[in-house]
């Protein structure tokens, strides 16, 4: 008996587009993830072009006021939510299943709805700029410069939806890893024999399944406000805008985390595969990641400290936040402690991670100098905050995932990158980031606001500015280089073996890239670190089980893996459609098209749940279960 | 390999070296909003809080990163066959920094903590007969209040120019009449948010005379970075004496050219908005009782002071004549610009000779 709902057989390409598009495997949609989150970096980085053209000197006239404001709002929505945060989860899609001995995610076709869900909310802000006006009050978005009065236009509607959308997309896929990490790990691989970068994906999972509904909570009002003439944020009726700050802000400051956890845990796991040692003091380092995560959320006030939140609320929040600098520190001390007395081989991976560890050294320093509120009251909104959060950002989370391109290039592609190439982007990446952003401490102390579309001539900015300037050119050149060897190598590398930095953890037991079923058989764990102890016991002629099995075919009758699916990328376009049609609510009659996208939504919900994970197997009528 | 792994002492000290240069680029320049002239004893406790912490940090970073260049160099791979000793961690290492920064953290925010509540309440609060002025925002000008000298039950209405006695605590209440804007005057204290709906204190003291430069911190909308104003320290006698003057309107004058611009103004609609009696306030529009007195136009957008650090008649009156002609274009998306009907009605328009008249009157409120 067919269960399918409609006669729309199950989507049976092995290769070309729709291959991409039905496609349920994490690794594909790891990579799906990566390829679409670069591009919009790169969008991002012209953006950031554009403002530092306008900046490079006093009273420029290059970029409107109007569109200036537009650029940065995007510049920073973008970059956080439709780059580093998904660029993340390409190394949670492509790698986790893979440290942890599994054949897939937990929920495979929610994995896929992830991702297209994500992308329709990247579409649904990026589709801002042709019509009529992208957001423009900054990517906090400070009510009541959101509301209806201030800002009348439709850039604040698809912001509002778009991170909706993006958000439906990051709990869809936080609660796949939360239950991935928590029930697929192969036998033996307790939670303290987890690699660091899975342990920092867990904790960036629950940040956001904790994290978004605040933030959602916040949209739905600032929505309300704009389109159903509701008072949420509106002074004249009594409100409070203040109410935004906390909101925003409670999301935002766990956000902060879920953007630099992932990249912590990146360098947690390529340190060790290039120091040949062990990573120092894990168990500290699975505690002070769990600490950060908690206390990340006693922080969020020292982005309102002056706000006028008054001197008691002021000191707690500076205590709390210097005290959140304790268990990062640690993190930073045990980096050390991993190279230290170790083997250091310098490879692209490695330059990456360790120009991460001196990179966010400096972004960390001057947090904590943001942490003293009564001089961070000089600080505050200038161009040293921009200074510091692209330390962290750019220095910190960035440089990380470099690290995690480079470091997982050849098992994602089996191929390797250009090495040489690699060590040249790395320097000139390094150095353009600290010509770009390390003057904008200068500029900042020296009294320039942050989000200025010009300045005067004798204000004392302009040097700076136009070092800065120079930078970030240097530093589109560095991506440009890294695009080129990206692109090349993948087409024309050498093959890369299925362990070619001798390194730790059970991805590198399998072939690069790795089978569609990843492990021939499944693991069995005896070790943290376990690949790197199998190939000691090997060398010295202990019989060992054989973890991953490279070179072992499996029957392939005995693997049954998902199979691929139209459905989630319905639901997806269902949630784009209505999305565009809730912002553009007047051009087919009131909300009609809204109401065609939860139509499209629910028809792809409906015939998702109804459709089998596997079509029965004709051969097996017990496989299916 | 070995070349490379030194690199990064290169860039530590070229960082360094930076830093310097900064320091003394920083001498030879006009920063009329540096942070590091504090003028004041609440820029100047921030200033000893931003040395202390930045003092600490750098410690901390050449310690942190020198020991990872150290190890960069000294620990890199010699040979492929080499096994280091495989350390798993070392409990005292990791408690003792663990139990360092948390120690240097928590000294650190013992001076913070007192600066805070110190930088929050005045000295002299109005109760105490300390001066208050309403400092109130708006896109993308502001606003000051000040008691009337002699009629307590009134007001002074200023605008985009804040007048303050040296020598003494200013108390400042902040207000917004439509979004957040930021109240901030580098050299004599650190900012505080003006929230619409939800008033703030702060309080300032210029310790010496100066013309300051201040700026709104806080994103505001379109003009958000022509959003600025000028802060005037001076002696208490002189600061007494401008007050009086602000109180009385402007002179009145005979020039029949000033006559016909008075006209214009009262009936193109401009009084709709503008005051021009100095304790008028409430109004869309800046107060422009005392207009053509001011060191800047159109919130900081045109300067009226010439090199000799005067207000110049003839700066005031082509300013004003830029500003009349084309308002948008001067300060995007301001009101006037946006809404009044000489600027959205093409049959109201103000014709040359009308506003040759306006410029005439305008720069007759001294």
């Amino acid at each position: 008996m067919s269960t399918m709902p409609f006669a729309i057989p199950r989507p049976v390409h092995p290769t070309g587009v729709w291959s991409w598009i039905t496609t349920i495997d994490h690794k594909r949609i790891g990579i799906l993830y990566g390829v679409t989150a670069f591009i919009l970096f790169l969008t991002g980085g012209i953006e950031a072009l554009l403002m530092r053209a306008q900046l490079a000197q006093a009273e420029l006239d290059l970029i409107s006021p109007e569109i200036f404001n537009q650029l940065f709002t995007m510049h920073g929505t973008t970059m956080i939510f439709l780059a580093v945060m998904p660029l993340s989860a390409a190394f949670f899609n492509f790698v986790v299943p893979l440290q942890i001995g599994a054949r897939d995610v937990a929920f495979p076709r929610l994995n896929a709805f992830s991702f297209w869900t994500f992308l329709a909310g990247a579409l649904l802000l990026k589709i801002s700029w042709i019509t009529g006006g992208a957001p423009n009050a900054g990517w906090f978005s400070y009510a009541p410069l959101t509301g209806i009065t201030a800002n009348p236009g439709h850039g604040i509607d698809l912001w509002v939806v778009s991170l909706q959308v993006l958000g439906v997309a990051s709990l869809a896929a936080a609660f796949n890893f939360i239950v991935t990490i928590v029930n697929m790990r192969a036998p033996g691989m307790s939670l303290m024999r987890m690699p660091m970068f899975t342990w920092m994906t867990l904790l960036t999972a629950i940040l956001l399944v904790l994290a978004f509904p605040v933030i959602t909570v916040a949209l739905i009002e600032l929505m309300f406000d704009r389109t159903f003439g509701m008072n949420f944020f509106n002074v004249a009726a009594g409100a409070q805008p203040i109410l935004w700050q906390h909101l925003f802000w409670v999301f935002g400051h766990p956000e902060v985390y879920i953007l630099i956890l992932p990249a912590m845990g990146i360098v947690s796991d390529v340190l060790p595969a290039f120091s040949k040692k062990p990573l120092f003091g894990y168990g500290t380092m699975v505690v002070a990641g769990v600490v950060i995560a908690f206390m990340g959320w006693m922080v969020w006030s020292h982005h309102m400290f002056t706000v006028g939140l008054g001197p008691v609320a002021n000191s707690v929040f500076t205590f709390t936040t210097m005290m959140i600098a304790v268990p990062t520190g640690i993190k930073v001390f045990n980096w050390l402690g991993t190279i230290w007395g170790g083997s250091l081989n310098f490879k692209t991976p490695m330059l990456f991670a360790l120009g991460f560890v001196g990179m966010f050294i400096m972004g960390g320093i001057s947090g904590v100098m943001h942490a003293v509120a009564a001089s961070d009251a000089q600080q505050q909104d200038t161009y040293f905050i921009v200074a510091h959060l692209h330390y962290v950002l750019f220095g910190g989370s960035l440089m990380g995932i470099f690290a995690g391109i480079y470091f997982w290039y050849p098992k994602m592609t089996g191929k390797m990158y250009n090495e040489g190439l690699g060590k040249v982007q790395f320097w000139s990446m390094l150095i353009a980031q600290n010509i770009t952003f390390f003057p904008m401490h200068f500029t900042g102390l020296d009294g320039m606001p942050r989000r200025i579309y010009t300045y005067q001539e004798n204000m004392g900015w302009e040097f700076w500015s136009l070092i800065s300037t120079i930078g970030s050119l240097m530093l589109a050149a560095s991506m440009l280089l890294f695009v080129y060897n990206f692109v090349n190598s993948w087409r024309n590398g050498e093959k890369a073996s299925g362990d070619p930095w001798d390194a730790r953890t059970l991805e590198w037991s399998i072939p690069s890239p790795p089978p569609e079923y990843n492990f021939a058989v499944i693991p069995e764990v005896t070790d943290r670190d376990e690949w790197w102890e199998e190939k000691q016991r090997r060398r010295i002629g202990v019989p060992v089980p054989v973890s991953g099995g490279s070179g072992y075919e499996p029957e392939e009758h005995s693997i049954h893996l998902p199979q691929p699916s139209y459905w989630p990328i319905v639901v997806s376009i269902g949630l784009l459609i209505a999305g565009y049609g809730v912002v553009y609510n007047g051009v087919i009659y009131n909300f009609v098209l809204a109401a065609a996208g939860v139509l499209i939504g629910m028809i792809g919900v409906y015939a998702w749940a109804l459709e089998p994970v596997n079509d029965p197997d004709p051969d097996d009528e017990h496989s299916s279960h | 390999m070995v070349n490379f792994s030194r690199r990064p002492k290169n860039i530590v000290s070229l960082t360094l070296l930076t830093v310097f240069a900064a320091l003394m680029f920083g001498c030879n320049q006009s920063h009329p909003q540096s942070t590091f002239e504090a003028l004041g004893p609440v820029a100047q406790s921030q200033l000893n809080l931003f040395w202390m912490i930045f003092a600490t940090g750098a410690l901390v970073f050449v310690i942190v990163e020198g020991l990872m260049i150290y190890a960069i160099i000294k620990f890199r791979r010699r040979s492929d066959d080499e096994m280091p000793h495989q350390t798993h961690g070392n409990n005292t290492l990791e408690i003792t920094w663990t139990v360092i920064p948390a120690a240097l953290l928590i000294l650190v925010s013992i001076p913070t903590i007192i600066t805070i509540f110190d930088n929050t309440n005045s000295p002299r609060t109005p109760a105490e007969g300390g001066l208050v002025v309403d400092a109130i925002g708006h896109q993308w000008w502001f606003e000051f209040r000040y008691p009337h000298p002699v009629n307590p039950d009134e007001e002074i209405v200023f605008a985009n120019e804040l007048h303050i006695p040296t020598g003494e605590p200013i108390n400042i209440r902040l207000e917004s009449v439509d979004v957040i804007h930021s109240f901030w005057v580098p050299k004599i204290g650190g900012k505080v948010d003006m929230v619409p709906g939800n008033g703030n204190d702060m309080w300032l003291q210029a310790d010496s005379p100066g013309y300051l430069y201040a700026q709104c911190a806080e994103f505001c909308g379109v003009a958000h970075a022509l959003m600025r104003f000028r802060v005037i320290a001076e002696p208490r006698e002189d600061f007494d004496a401008w007050l009086l003057a602000q109180a009385e309107p402007a002179a009145e004058s005979a020039d029949p050219l000033i006559a016909a611009g008075k006209q214009i103004f009262q009936q193109s609609g401009c009084t709709g908005c503008h005051a021009t009696d100095p304790s008028s306030s409430g109004r869309i529009g800046p107060n422009l009782t005392h207009v053509a007195s001011r060191s800047t136009l159109a919130g900081g957008v045109f300067e009226n002071r010439d090199e000799f650090d005067k207000v110049n008649p003839s700066l005031v009156q082509a300013n004003l004549r830029e500003w009349l002609e084309d308002p948008l274009n001067a300060k995007p998306g301001n009101i006037m610009g946006m809404q009044a009907a000489v600027y959205t009605d093409t049959n109201k328009a103000l014709s040359e000779p009308d506003i040759s008249a306006l410029v005439a009157y305008l720069s007759s409120l001294k």
